[in-house]
């Protein structure tokens, strides 16, 4: 379980980013839900995206996945994707944004139909035409990575949210993707179980995987992530290590949001 | 009641349910979901001619009566100049009923289906029709296990309307008794019975199919 290219050194913010998105717009009817994002992430870095409900986080993961069309903005993955929005999105281009990103949804998504294996090789074998044997034993090692090799045959429903957010978690790290997304991974989640999916996630960062996490566990993104961005109103309103963002914020929304999240009462 | 009759009518009936009844039932039932599928995916195209005929078509076939649309393909088509054999009728008639009332449950069952399932799909690089075939469509069939059986059912009883476009099924034979012994309610009453036995063994295999379908979802 490592990034598409282990040998390359993971040295946060130096070089090309692999992820850049610049001037992303999109609106839902006259709702201008993102007003121009820009946001770089570098190989290996965990980008942490926090800010108030309604602010866009989820909007910029699903465009970023090719889940949600950007009305214009520019998203490039390096080194051979460059993605225009002010031009009519081609199918080829959105396979290939999806083909580089995999998202962890906050209500896993699994399909109940199919078993923890099923679930995880489907996109490998089906869509990605990969030999079968090579597919399920790659997936029998990260389910086994995960703690969950004894759940290889149960279904969805058999499974605490946990582990349904594990299996999530391997079935997006099974496309061999080269960032991953993870919308608010443990929201749904009862207190107790959110411990095994952050050691995880936390797991895949030391690994040198590329993140954009979501989230409002604080005390989480100050551990785990490289840069933390913190939106508002759709746009962002301020970036940088979470020291900084986290500890001793600029703007008045930032400080505003982090002391509420700090101290609830 | 004549039981003499009752035994000597008793197998030409059954008869008529395995070489008639069953058998176009069968055949109108699948060309039907066949027929309904299509429909059911018009239905939610984004392109709103597409749409709007399977709504039409919907709207036609329920809001006439079954016989009606039985009689205007055999006895209608020909005075246009389409000659169509009683059984070939019979199964394109029933066929397309079904297909217009199958739709409307297929359509509600692919909606059911969360949104959350089309976007995993998309996220692991399914195209649409990749999609609904791995993802949609094997969660729309269990929702759609307990009203399409009742469409089956309904169907099996609506064949005796192939009667009258001279179908040998089921209730023609017993008919066809009936008119030459003269013991109406004897063989009306024995038909009865023999689609009320057809009924009871369909509504046991509806009860079978829905447990092994329910098996691995969550209540
Ligand atoms: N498909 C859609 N159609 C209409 N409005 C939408 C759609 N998706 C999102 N929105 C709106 O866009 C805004 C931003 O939504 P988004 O889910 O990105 O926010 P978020 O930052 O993830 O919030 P939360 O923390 O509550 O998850 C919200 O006001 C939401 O109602
Ligand atoms: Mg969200």
């Amino acid at each position: 379980m490592s990034p598409t290219d282990p040998a390359a050194p993971a040295t946060p913010g130096a070089g090309t980013p692999l992820l850049s998105v610049a001037g992303l717009r999109k609106s839902f009817g006259d709702h201008e839900v993102l007003r121009s994002i820009d946001l770089e992430v570098h190989r290996g870095q965990v980008v942490a995206l926090i800010g108030p409900s309604g602010s866009g986080k989820t909007t910029v993961l699903r465009c970023l996945n090719g889940l949600e069309t950007p009305d214009a903005g520019r998203v490039a993955v390096a080194p051979d994707l460059a993605l225009d929005f002010g031009r009519p999105l081609r199918k080829r281009d959105r396979g290939a944004l999806r083909d580089r990103s995999a998202m962890v949804f906050q209500h896993y998504n699994l399909f109940p139909h199919m078993t923890v294996l099923e679930n995880v090789v489907e996109g490998p074998i089906r869509v990605q035409k990969r030999p079968r044997d090579v597919v399920v034993a790659e997936a029998e090692r990260l389910l086994e990575r995960v703690g969950l090799a004894d759940k290889r045959d149960s279904h969805p429903f058999e499974l605490s949210g946990g582990q349904a957010q594990r299996v999530g978690i391997v079935r997006a790290l099974a496309m061999q993707p080269q960032v991953l997304l993870f919308d608010e991974p443990t929201s749904a989640l009862d207190p107790e179980l959110v411990g095994d999916v952050l050691t995880v996630i936390k797991e895949l960062s030391d690994e040198g995987w590329t993140m954009v996490i979501v989230t409002h566990e604080l005390a989480f993104a100050r551990e785990v992530s490289d840069h933390v961005v913190f939106m508002d109103g759709g746009v962002v309103v301020e970036s940088g290590p979470p020291a900084q963002v986290l500890g001793a914020p600029q703007q008045g929304r930032t400080q505003q949001f982090v002391r509420r999240l700090l101290n609830p009462f | 009641m004549d039981w003499d009759l009752v035994r000597s009518s008793l197998w030409p009936i059954v008869r008529g349910a395995l070489t008639g009844t069953i058998p176009l039932s069968l055949a109108s039932f699948a060309l039907g979901l066949a027929i309904a599928l299509v429909v059911a995916l018009m239905r939610l195209s984004r392109i709103g001619l597409v749409s709007w005929v399977a709504r039409v078509y919907v709207s036609l076939i329920r809001g006439t009566p079954l016989l009606v649309q039985l009689f205007v393909i055999f006895y209608g088509l020909p005075s246009v100049g389409i000659t169509i054999d009683p059984w070939p009728s019979a199964i394109l008639a029933f066929s397309l009923n079904v297909g217009g009332y199958a739709a409307e449950v297929i359509r509600a069952a692919i909606q059911s289906v969360p949104r959350g399932q089309w976007e995993a799909a998309h996220m692991i690089g399914m195209s649409h029709g990749l999609a609904l075939r791995r993802v949609i469509l094997p969660q729309a069939a269990r929702v759609s296990v307990p009203p399409l059986s009742n469409t089956f059912i309904s169907l099996v009883k609506d064949t005796s309307l192939a009667s009258l476009i001279l179908v040998t099924e089921l209730f023609r034979e017993a008919q066809q008794i009936a008119a030459f012994s003269q013991q109406f309610m004897t063989l009306y009453l024995e038909a009865a019975v023999v689609y009320w036995v057809v009924c009871l063994v369909l509504s046991s295999c509806q009860s079978v199919l829905e447990r092994r379908l329910d098996r691995y979802v969550a209540h």
